[in-house]
């Protein structure tokens, strides 16, 4: 369905030098499955998944949905073509109200089924649909809501950029439920799921580590996470220490 | 006498009504009130002083009643000045929806000057409209200039929506107001200016009551090379609160200038503001584009949002 082919995204650091985001990454997304991206700050996940979106420019490789090359298509026109991407940090808007976003969301839809999508992620529509998207909700509530929307959108690749960020327990639950619900074994759809989450990722058929740009480990979630999970904290050590005999040099 | 269609799409485009509505109501079509009809609770009737417009007074004790007194001008290089008196008296409650709709389609400028006096008296509930709109394919300027002094007794509480809509090439909007004890007036801006348009705004409201209330809620629009200029002054003279917000969106070469002024005369007085002019934010036109939204549509989403 989705296939990304050597991809590579540049960007010009505050000091004036080029530094590689993401590089040479090549993956294939197919129907019926989750994929998880998991990996430590400021490996590329998110980078990765606002290039599918074309939201920032990659330098080279192609990406491919259902065999077209969509590299230069714009944001609209992959969204046309069925790609979505839920904000890790959606934006607010004054004056626009949840209603709004999930009729943008699903024009088609039967109003009916924009409140059972609401309901479904937590919220009680009668006490959300006409409330502003604001500055009057939580963090946790806006994420509620770009799930909501998303889902609602029923789009071929859905992109889920850390779902649990500020979401309490019992509501991943919910989430976990209604991603693994409408993407699992789904012919026509594919799922991807960028989180550190322990409940999350256990859930993906294919978790995809990215460090440092590049893809450096993927399999299943037996065989990735304590591989992710020992690295990480081995690293956490590593730096830790590091700034231990830093401060001690300095003291 | 009969409203043509033009008159009829304003008067939609002001108030929003297809019909002449029943009850009170007075619309003004280029210097005659073509349309005049009290209530037993509303009563409109002719000026004393001379001047033209009208006088309104709402009975004491009214509930939950509206006056309709649009104004349209629709004859080409039209001008006039009008004096308007609103009267609610004691513990009624009424809406008030006002608005003006000029069509000018020649190479003269038309004018439309209101000039309103509004008396919310004790305990008294207001709510008032006032939608600006302009349309016409002349060269002459679409010129609508109101003033509007308010008085809010003792417990009195009014909220005053005014919009300018589009197609008003000059504005320059006065309001002031006075506050009584314990009263409380809302006053909500909303504004869009395009072209080489111009809208320039005061407002001044005296809370010289005890625990009286205001606020000041402006959001505006500028677009292209269009101009405006907000002032909203608080004046605390006693115990009381008052906030100023002002919130605008500016695109391509537009300049606005937003100066809000608090004074408060008094140590008890707590007034307040926030002011905002910046363009539209990057991620909220991504994220509506990541909807499958274009670019304009994304823009005029969120500014037919903002000014919602």
């Amino acid at each position: 369905m989705l296939k990304l082919e050597d991809i590579w995204m540049q960007v010009e650091s505050e000091n004036g030098e080029n530094r590689e985001i993401l590089r040479g990454i090549n993956l294939e997304f197919n129907t019926g499955k989750l994929y998880g991206i998991t990996g430590p700050n400021g490996g590329g996940k998110t980078s990765l998944a606002k290039v599918i979106m074309g939201i920032y420019k990659h330098t080279k490789g192609r990406i491919f949905l259902n065999g077209e090359d969509i590299s230069h298509l714009s944001i609209t026109e992959r969204a046309q073509r069925g790609i979505g991407y839920g904000f890790q940090q959606p934006p607010r808007f004054k004056g626009l109200t949840i209603g709004d976003m999930l009729a943008i969301a699903a024009p088609d839809a039967d109003p009916k089924r924009r409140r059972l999508q609401l309901r479904a992620v937590g919220l009680c529509p009668e006490d959300y649909l006409d409330r502003d998207l604001g500055p009057g909700l939580s963090g946790g509530e806006m994420k509620r809501i770009e799930m909501a929307q998303l889902l609602l959108r029923d789009c071929k690749v859905s992109i889920f950029d850390e779902p649990e960020a500020g979401v309490d327990l019992w509501t991943i639950q919910k989430l976990i439920a209604l991603i693994e619900g409408g993407y699992k074994h789904n012919p026509d759809k594919v799922a991807i799921i960028i989180s550190h989450n322990e409940n999350i990722l256990p859930i993906c058929d294919e978790i995809i580590v990215l460090e440092d740009g590049m893809v450096t480990d993927r399999g299943t979630a037996n065989q990735v996470w304590h591989l992710i999970r020992d690295d990480i904290e081995c690293k956490v050590r590593t730096r830790c220490q590091g700034d231990l005999e830093y401060e001690i040099d300095q003291y | 006498m009969k409203l043509t269609n033009i008159d009829m799409n304003m008067l939609q485009a002001v108030t929003d009504l297809k019909k002449v509505p029943d009850g009170a109501v007075n619309i003004r079509l280029n210097g005659e009130a073509v349309v005049r009809s009290s209530s037993p609770n509303i009563e409109i009737r002719s000026r004393t002083d001379g001047r033209p417009g009208f006088e309104v007074e709402v009975k004491a004790g009214t509930r939950g009643e509206k006056v309709h007194v649009p104004v349209l001008v629709t004859q080409d290089a039209y001008k006039e000045k009008v004096y308007n008196t609103f009267i609610i008296n004691e513990d009624a409650e009424v809406e008030i929806i006002a608005g003006c709709g000029i069509h000018n389609s020649c190479g003269a400028d038309s004018q439309h000057d209101g000039i309103h006096t509004i008396i919310v008296k004790e305990n008294a509930r207001m709510r008032y409209v006032e939608k600006h709109y302009g349309e016409g394919s002349g060269s002459g300027k679409r010129v609508l200039n109101p003033h509007t002094e308010v008085i809010m007794e003792k417990g009195a509480s009014a909220e005053m929506e005014m919009v300018q809509i589009e197609g008003v090439d000059d504005t320059r909007r006065t309001t002031v107001a006075h506050v009584g004890e314990k009263a409380n007036l809302k006053i909500i801006e909303r504004l869009l200016t395009q072209g080489q348009q111009e809208a320039e705004s005061d407002i001044e409201i005296v809370i010289a009551g005890q625990y009286g209330n205001a606020q000041i809620l402006s959001r505006s629009v500028a677009q292209q090379k269009s101009q405006q200029v907000f002032r909203a002054a608080l004046i605390g003279k006693t115990a009381c609160t008052g906030h100023v917000e002002c919130d605008s969106i500016i695109m391509g070469q537009a300049r606005i200038q937003s100066i809000p002024q608090l004074d408060a005369e008094d140590a008890e007085a707590v007034l307040t503001h926030e002011a905002a002019i910046g363009k539209i934010a990057g991620e909220q036109l991504i994220k509506l584009m990541s909807m499958g939204l274009t670019e304009q549509e994304a823009i005029d989403l969120i500014i037919e949002g903002f000014l919602r």
